[in-house]
């Protein structure tokens, strides 16, 4: 991927360093890189143009864009038929050469992605909708909203996408089963895992389709099963089946001993958690969505009636026709940023422990407790590199900062991971970590449209907000529209592809394929790729969450150093 | 995965990892005419731990003068190479295909390789934070031995990277390794931290906590601090923005596991018998792998006689495979080497589990005493003791589980504040007490 980055001056890094910028420096010399997408080229023979595209998840039968490289092919981006952009949509730009970044032939013109420095000023920094907060829902959002000839901005205090709750959850891709019939909760997972489904085949988001068990360990429970099935049904799902204690050995043979039966539910998957935002975003930007990381929403100006919300930020100011709150646990501040005291959100930390590969084959499928008078227990699962999760938690907390772990926490998730499984007792634990959940005391999401503001929240997405993300994001369109929003007509997307960390990569240059990781066998091309990406990592942990290195049983011990010496020499954090 | 067909290539003997144990294996493989010897080595540079290693307390080259960690890695090296070993460095052994048929990741493509007979000299890590279970923060700056040297390797001794103020976890003179370390770094070190006895540290020129938990590791990207709770039950907070886990060390036993083999409890390393034979046949272990923390002298020691035995197989002289009964730890000891006693009556490795003022200590097999004696000097955890071949004479091969056991003549079994022995090495028993 070329760039036409200028250098950026170090200022208003971060979080809490005031702007610097003036209110309105006329066209920026100065402005956030821009990825510029090479001509096109046929797609792959990969491509997913046979995959079922369902509502809401378009699709251009184009090649799509490899999220991971441009080192050794060229990215590819190609649009067929759409619409040039809007009106809303500048075509036209001031960048540092002067070349215009007019989407010609139709082409969409991929977003700025920034983390540091000034933000855009002028009509630069205006934008039809601006979404706050770049977790799995945010990032879904603006997604969605690329399809639209629409100026978009997408903005994160933290400096990459994910970094809040979407980062450290189950990764479980939910059916619903579970949900209480009639709410939006139960019909956004519902649709959410089709969409998701779907989606995930397309741009190759690792998924399995283990299935779960609603594992029984004494009569109580065992009789709490018939009830769950007749709720899945009314969540309409009907697969379930009741399996008895030899059925459940046989399905499940490292099973602890008791367990007296279980409610089987196919359909729930386990899905990587880090690649779904990041091809949201990844989508987004290449469409024309701008992202600003690092940029935290410090206050919302509305100086009138129909004119647009003025938000400072740690990094100056954008203005925005409709705003879209997807702050996660701190949606409710948001919400009071803009004068709206609908809910408070409480803490509930899950803390959750990985073992190593080497557990994998102890565990088939999800093994869910089955929900009591003494709450939710805790769950095993496979993930899809491998490992064995046990977790989580579930503690009401004050402090929405709380995301480290406790003896207490990791001791009985090591006795009850051992109780369910005990094969577990014997294997290494591969890492800890811990959620937050963003509770709301109300047993359902807290979508809400406020029309005189041109604001919309999504706030409350607790415990499934990876499963519904792509039906949230559909949700919050329509309740856009309610806000006054003229989406305009709607395009294909260019679609991505994002890598398989899993997968061999087919790099031509030895020095590329050397091994870096060798716990997660991840060399070095696929490091390079994931730096040159569209939404490229800032440090360490994004490089991980792209490529595993480092998340295998030594723990970056190994490659720790040289991963770090990599990013130095080629992340330029952000500046490509 | 869709990559390249591997390609099929035979050899006679592939040993894995190119550390000690396993350059002393191909060494002598080699100069004994075993045919085509290869070493496989992940890492760029051949050499293993001691490479990274600086400072003297790796032996002493031909004319007695003491050598560091890279001296005694290049000496084995060239001691490989000159025999005739092959070495291949940035290529890994990932799994097999099929017994003695190892999958293997090169720079040049996947390969698979035959070998009439494998060395697994893969060594040991000490555990990670997570391992470990400490929690808090994932704050940066927690870092095992292994991890600090290779970022030292990589950065230098770079503030930003390696901390300005230390705490040091562990109870083995893995942890004095780790003080001299930080020290030759310009890190200040501001306590150990010792889940055990003091004893076992010795004087290292900081506060020593003994007895004493992690119970939190806190702050926002880099370490700010380690909560610690002594014996007294009172907790401190001791400012750092580096730790450094030492000890607790378990195998690198990814191609062990691969192969199916058996795991020992505690180091994890494959289950081994007296000839350093696995349970697989034609494939043996070395060094670190079997039980990490020991010196380098020793693994190469062991790499040779893992050598021996290879010959013994490719001769036709023995069986490939582990043999004889299980050798089990009884009483107040942690943990006994080898987990099968072998063709023959061999040496044992014992190690305590507390400490044990005049340890008494017994083997004995299926009720009958095989022999029973007072040891000359307090046994102590840190500090494992070889026992000589005469202590398992008269073990039947085909009984049951060899067991070995120690008590506390003097009947404390409490703390050993006076013994002080940091150097780590194997104590001889020979010597009837
Ligand atoms: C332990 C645990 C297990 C879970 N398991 C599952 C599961 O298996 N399946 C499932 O579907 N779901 C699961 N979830 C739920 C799921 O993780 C969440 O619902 C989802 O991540 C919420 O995403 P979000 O985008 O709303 O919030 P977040 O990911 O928290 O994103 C909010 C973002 O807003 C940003 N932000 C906040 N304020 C501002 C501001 N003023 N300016 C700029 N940016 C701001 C934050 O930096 C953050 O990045 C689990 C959750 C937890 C805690
Ligand atoms: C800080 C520190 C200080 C020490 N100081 C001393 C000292 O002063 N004196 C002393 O005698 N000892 C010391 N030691 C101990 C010494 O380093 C070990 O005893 C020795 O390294 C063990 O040798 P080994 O060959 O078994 O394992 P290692 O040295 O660990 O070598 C194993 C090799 O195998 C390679 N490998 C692993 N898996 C694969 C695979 N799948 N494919 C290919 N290659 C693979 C690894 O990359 C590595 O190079 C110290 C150790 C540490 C950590």
């Amino acid at each position: 991927m070329t760039t036409t980055a200028t250098a950026l001056p170090a200022t208003g890094t971060g979080t809490g360093t005031p702007p610097s910028a003036p209110a309105r420096p006329g066209p920026p010399p100065t402005g956030p890189s821009r990825t510029a997408i090479p001509p096109s080229t046929p797609g792959p023979a990969d491509a997913p143009s046979s995959t079922p595209v369902p509502a809401g998840v378009s699709s251009s039968g184009a090649g799509p864009v490899d999220a991971s490289s441009s080192g050794t092919a060229p990215s590819r981006v190609r649009r067929v038929g759409a619409p040039s952009p809007g009106p809303a949509r500048r075509t036209v730009g001031a960048e540092a050469g002067g070349s215009p970044r007019g989407g010609r032939g139709g082409r969409p013109v991929p977003g700025a992605v920034s983390r540091r420095g000034p933000l855009p000023a002028g009509a630069e920094a205006a934008y039809d909708v601006v979404v706050v907060g770049a977790g799995v829902v945010g990032c879904a959002v603006a997604r969605a909203l690329a399809r639209h000839p629409l100026r978009v901005a997408l903005v994160d205090a933290a400096d990459d996408v994910g970094e809040g709750t979407s980062k450290a959850n189950t990764a479980i891709l939910h059916t619903g089963f579970d949900a209480s019939p009639g709410t939006l909760e139960a019909g956004l997972v519902r649709t959410g895992h089709r969409l998701l489904t779907a989606y995930a085949a397309e741009t190759g988001i690792p998924v399995e389709p283990v299935g779960a068990l609603l594992v029984a360990w004494d009569e109580e429970q065992r009789a709490a099963l018939p009830g769950l099935a007749a709720k899945a049904a009314r969540n309409g799902h009907r697969a379930t089946r009741l399996l008895g204690p030899d059925e459940l050995r046989h399905r499940e043979p490292r099973l602890g001993p008791g367990a007296l039966g279980a409610l089987s539910v196919p359909g729930e998957s386990v899905i990587c958690p880090w690649s779904t935002p990041l091809a949201y975003a990844s989508q987004a930007v290449l469409n024309g969505t701008d992202l600003h990381l690092g940029c935290r929403v410090t206050s919302v100006g509305t100086p009138g009636p129909g004119a647009p919300h003025r938000l400072t930020t740690t990094r100056g100011t954008l203005t925005a026709r409709h705003l879209v709150n997807a702050c996660g646990l701190y949606a409710d501040r948001f919400d009071a940023l803009l004068g709206v005291a609908d809910s408070t959100v409480t803490p509930r930390r899950g803390q959750l422990l990985v073992h190593g590969r080497a557990a994998r084959d102890l565990v088939r499928h999800i093994l869910l407790p089955v929900p009591g008078p003494l709450g939710k227990g805790v769950l095993v699962a496979p993930t899809v590199y491998g490992n064995v999760l046990v977790g989580p938690t579930a503690e009401d907390l004050d402090d929405r900062t709380a995301t480290g772990t406790t003896a207490d926490g990791l001791a009985g998730l090591r006795e009850r991971g051992a109780r369910i499984v005990p094969g577990l007792a014997d294997e290494e634990v591969t890492a800890v970590y811990a959620g937050l959940r963003a509770a709301t005391g109300r047993e359902d999401y807290r979508c809400a449209a406020h029309p005189a503001l041109r604001y919309v929240t999504v706030g409350g997405i607790r415990s499934t907000g990876l499963s519904a993300s792509l039906a949230l994001a559909e949700h919050v369109l329509g309740l856009l529209a309610e806000c006054g929003l003229r989406a305009g007509p709607e395009r294909p997307l260019a679609p991505v592809r994002m890598p398989d960390p899993r997968a061999a990569r087919p790099d031509r240059d030895p020095a590329r394929r050397a091994v870096v990781c060798h716990c997660e066998h991840v060399t070095r091309g696929a490091l390079l790729a994931a730096l040159a990406s569209p939404v490229p990592p800032a440090g360490p942990g994004g490089l991980r969450r792209r490529t595993r290195a480092g998340a295998g049983d030594c723990q970056g011990t190994h490659c720790g150093a040289a991963v770090r010496a990599l990013l130095e020499e080629h992340g330029k954090d952000g500046r490509r | 995965m869709n990559g390249p067909e591997p390609t099929e290539r035979a050899v006679d003997v592939l040993v894995v990892g190119a550390g000690p144990a396993g350059l002393a294996a191909a060494a002598r493989l080699a100069a004994a005419g075993a045919g085509r010897v290869e070493v496989l080595e992940r890492d760029a540079a051949p050499g293993g731990l001691p490479r990274l290693c600086p400072g003297t307390g790796f032996g002493a080259d031909a004319r007695g003068r003491p050598l560091d960690g890279p001296g005694h890695a290049r000496r084995a090296v060239g001691a490989a190479v000159r025999a005739g070993a092959a070495l291949r460095t940035g290529v890994s052994a990932t799994g097999w295909a099929a017994p003695l048929l190892l999958e293997v990741t090169a720079p040049t493509g996947p390969e698979t390789v035959r070998a009439r007979a494998v060395v697994l000299a893969t060594g040991a890590r000490e555990r990670s934070r997570a391992a470990r279970l400490l929690p808090g923060t994932r704050a940066e700056g927690v870092f095992t031995t292994g991890g600090l040297l290779r970022t030292l390797e990589v950065f230098g001794p770079r503030p930003e990277r390696i901390g300005r103020r230390a705490v040091v976890l562990g109870d083995d003179p893995a942890a004095r390794h780790a003080v001299r370390l930080l020290r030759g770094a310009g890190v200040a070190v501001a306590a150990v931290v010792c889940p055990g006895p003091r004893a076992a540290v010795g004087a290292v020129g900081a506060p020593v906590l003994a007895e004493t938990a992690v119970t939190e590791l806190t702050g926002r990207g880099r370490l700010a601090s380690v909560v610690v709770r002594g014996p007294d039950g009172r907790s401190r907070t001791l400012a750092c923005d580096t730790l450094v886990l030492t000890g607790d060390w378990v195998a690198e036993h990814d191609v062990a596991r691969a192969a199916g083999l058996p795991l020992a409890p505690g180091g994890r390393g494959p289950v081994a018998d007296g000839a350093l034979r696995t349970t697989a046949p034609g494939v043996f272990a070395a060094g670190g792998l079997l039980g990490g923390g020991g010196p380098a002298v020793r693994a190469a020691a062991e790499g040779r006689a893992a050598a021996g035995a290879v010959l013994a197989f490719l001769a036709g002289r023995a069986s490939g495979a582990a043999q004889g009964p299980p050798v089990v730890a009884a009483g107040a000891l942690a943990r006994v080497r080898p987990d099968l006693l072998g063709p023959e009556p061999g040496p044992l490795l014992v190690r305590a589990g507390r400490v044990l003022v005049r340890p008494v200590l017994t083997v004995a097999q299926d009720g009958r005493v095989l022999r029973r004696d007072r040891l000359p000097a307090a046994l102590l955890p840190w500090r494992p003791l070889r026992l000589g071949p005469e202590w398992t004479r008269g073990a039947d091969p085909d009984g049951g589980p060899v067991e070995v056991g120690a008590d506390d003549g003097c009947g404390d079994g409490g703390r050993a504040e006076t013994a002080t022995d940091p150097a780590g090495g194997p104590v001889e028993a020979g010597a009837k007490g």
